[in-house]
């Protein structure tokens, strides 16, 4: 063997090899990190859980509130009484976005209500701040714990961010939008609400 | 390297002799050992802010083996976790007090962590030619921070759990990606097992294996340009020649090995008594809400983060939303942390050491460290600790005090960064002396 007699090196032809080794690579380690990567997204496992829940409506009293689990969030669902109703027209102008023309919410809930039937709301009950949940201050003016002229809604401890009954924002407050709407809807003669499917045409 | 003269054998070691040099002969001990000990000078006039830098390494220790022992017992699994703490605490023999030492360790690293980068800040020890020294420390730091927060999800409590969900919603504030980068992150559509078992994952490994790291090239880079001195003078410019060390120069070893082994005496007796008679430290190391099991469905009334990263969570709540977004808030507090990069760059001061700075430096280095310690203790408190503007403020309105005041100290805390380039440069600085006091 006398393939190598005399230590002639090309320079230019080592770069080459050298940037074409470490393409080929670095091409390897980014495909190899896909796996990995991928591993964090939610497993199907997860993503099972994330299927639609069911609840009976036809036990709750008006004014009462259940808080039910769908993906892992509380979603809340709460029949207002008339004299809720009433109050969600009175102070559009202290609402951030009365319209809730930023929300998130299905094409189905529209105006003051956010509802497909009037007295009962359905939201996501997890703050549009930064996650926590708030809680609800159902209790009209002064007999709240919030002021005299509290029309009823929810308050979050954790930053202070305060919701009417439909579960929209009020100005001032450091959550930027309105609480989530759900896709719901009813089956069963409207006695059971269906959380995470959105009404069928 | 292939030794071409053989080294010669270990001295002074008594009956070992023999053994070290085998072994130095097969690896590199004695060089090793003079490098980042014996023959290291260091500046004779250190003082008592140097212990701050061993005693952050004790507790990397501390914490390293007492987490050992805690994932002997513990399961990271959200139906158990809470549990298996609960059963640490009264059934494993010792638990309690393994426990104990782990929970008290986290809050003494930080207050390690801290008083040594206040170190560093008052004597310029980031200034060239110790960049890199400060870059690494500042990725432990990091690095640090994030340990903390995989840890405290761990035992799956109220305050572990809610949270973990506020600072994971920081990453869904991000324009665009956020939402899907938060799933990514929690690995659900909520904090769930998913979360718990990644982040002890990381907790345990992945980043005790990144500060161990870190901290070796902190060490590296330190020990290849030479300490700094609460002087800030260089004590290689003066080198006596017949010896060839560092006239303000003692080796390492012996002079502060004793030094740091006093200090690590007192530490431990001060960890000791936090241990052993206040180791909840009245709700600071170890929080009250968090002894009540995990609910993703109620939200406690009152939500802090512990006390090390409170400064940064007022200047998260000191933002308001712009754009509908939450975001400004959140590249705040990311900003905060970042721009200790940039330091060794900003200042343009002629001495390192703040005994020798002139009047401005003094005078916003003062406002930088009580703008960091207030916003700590409003971080700590809900926004009404301080009541409600009486009469509005102008063009504002109403508002509560505690969030401007939070504000004007995150106002500060910046500009002290971002002027540093102009008032270190013509501050009246005196000169630095020849040689170190002490």
């Amino acid at each position: 063997m006398s393939a190598i007699v005399k230590d002639d090196v090309d320079p230019k032809r080592r770069r080459l090899l050298l940037i074409a080794t470490s393409a080929a690579g670095g091409a390897v380690a980014a495909g190899v990190a896909v796996p990995f990567v991928a591993s964090w997204f939610p497993s199907a496992r997860a993503l099972a859980a994330g299927a639609p829940v069911e609840f009976d409506l036809s036990k709750m009293e008006p004014g009462q509130q259940v808080t039910i689990e769908w993906r892992g969030k509380p979603v809340w669902i709460l029949k207002r009484t008339p004299e809720m109703l009433e109050q969600l027209t009175k102070h559009d102008g202290v609402l951030a976005d009365p319209e809730s023309k930023d929300a998130e919410q299905p094409d189905y809930v529209k105006g003051p209500t956010r509802s497909i039937k009037p007295e009962v709301l359905v939201a996501v009950g997890v703050c549009t701040h930064l996650g926590c949940s708030p809680t609800l201050k159902k209790e009209i003016g002064a007999a709240s714990d919030m002021g005299a002229d509290w029309p009823g809604g929810y308050y979050c401890p954790c930053h202070n961010s305060r919701f009417d009954l439909s579960a929209r924002v009020f100005k001032g407050s450091p959550a930027p939008k309105n609480l989530v709407i759900p896709p719901h809807h009813y089956t069963q003669n409207d006695a059971v609400v269906v959380i995470g499917e959105d009404t069928k045409a | 390297m292939a030794a071409t003269t053989p080294k010669p054998p270990v001295t002074g070691a008594g009956p070992f002799n023999g053994v070290l040099t085998w072994v130095d002969q097969r690896f590199p001990l004695i060089s090793l050992w003079k490098e980042h000990a014996a023959d290291y000078w260091a500046p004779k006039n250190f003082n008592f802010w140097y212990y701050f830098g061993s005693l952050a390494m004790l507790v990397l220790v501390i914490q390293i083996a007492s987490g050992i022992f805690l994932t002997m017992n513990y399961k990271p699994d959200a139906a158990n976790a809470f549990a298996s703490v609960e059963y640490i605490m009264r059934d494993v023999p010792g638990g309690w007090l393994i426990r104990y030492i782990h929970s008290t360790g986290a809050s003494m690293f930080f207050i390690c962590v801290y008083l040594h980068m206040a170190r560093g800040l008052m004597y310029g020890s980031y200034r060239k030619p110790r960049e890199l020294v400060w870059i690494f420390g500042v990725l432990i730091y990091l690095s640090l921070m994030g340990e903390a927060f995989f840890g405290y999800l761990l035992p799956w409590g109220q305050m572990s759990y809610w949270g973990a969900q506020v600072i994971i919603n920081l990453f869904g504030t991000i324009p665009f990606i956020g939402e899907g980068l938060a799933i990514w992150i929690r690995g659900d559509y909520n904090v769930s097992d998913a979360t718990l078992n990644r982040f002890f994952a990381l907790h345990v490994i992945a980043l005790p294996l990144v500060l161990l790291g870190l901290v070796a090239a902190h060490l590296m880079a330190l020990h290849e340009v030479g300490s700094n001195n609460p002087d800030g003078v260089e004590i290689k410019k003066d080198i006596d020649p017949v010896s060839g060390h560092p006239r303000d120069g003692i080796p390492f070893h012996p002079y502060y090995t004793v030094k740091d082994t006093f200090g690590v005496a007192v530490f431990l007796i001060v960890f000791s008594i936090i241990v052993f008679f206040s180791p909840e430290v009245g709700g600071y190391f170890l929080e009250y809400n968090n002894f009540i099991p995990a609910d993703p469905l109620k939200t406690p009334e009152h939500i802090a983060p512990v006390w090390y990263f409170t400064p940064f969570y007022a200047m998260l709540r000191a933002i308001p939303p712009m754009f509908g977004s939450q975001f400004p808030g959140v590249a705040v507090m990311g900003a905060a942390t970042m721009i200790l990069f940039a330091l060794p760059w900003l200042d343009r001061g002629r001495v390192k050491s703040i005994r020798y700075r002139g009047t401005k430096y003094r005078v916003w280095f003062t406002l930088f460290v009580i703008s960091f310690l207030l916003l700590g203790y409003l971080g700590v408190e809900p926004t009404t600790v301080w009541g409600q503007f009486s009469n509005g403020l102008p063009l504002v309105g109403g508002d509560y005090v505690a969030l401007w005041a939070a504000r004007v100290l995150t106002t500060v805390y910046f500009l002290f960064f971002v002027l540093m380039p102009w008032y270190t440069a013509n501050d009246n600085e005196r000169p630095e002396p020849a040689r170190v006091t002490w």
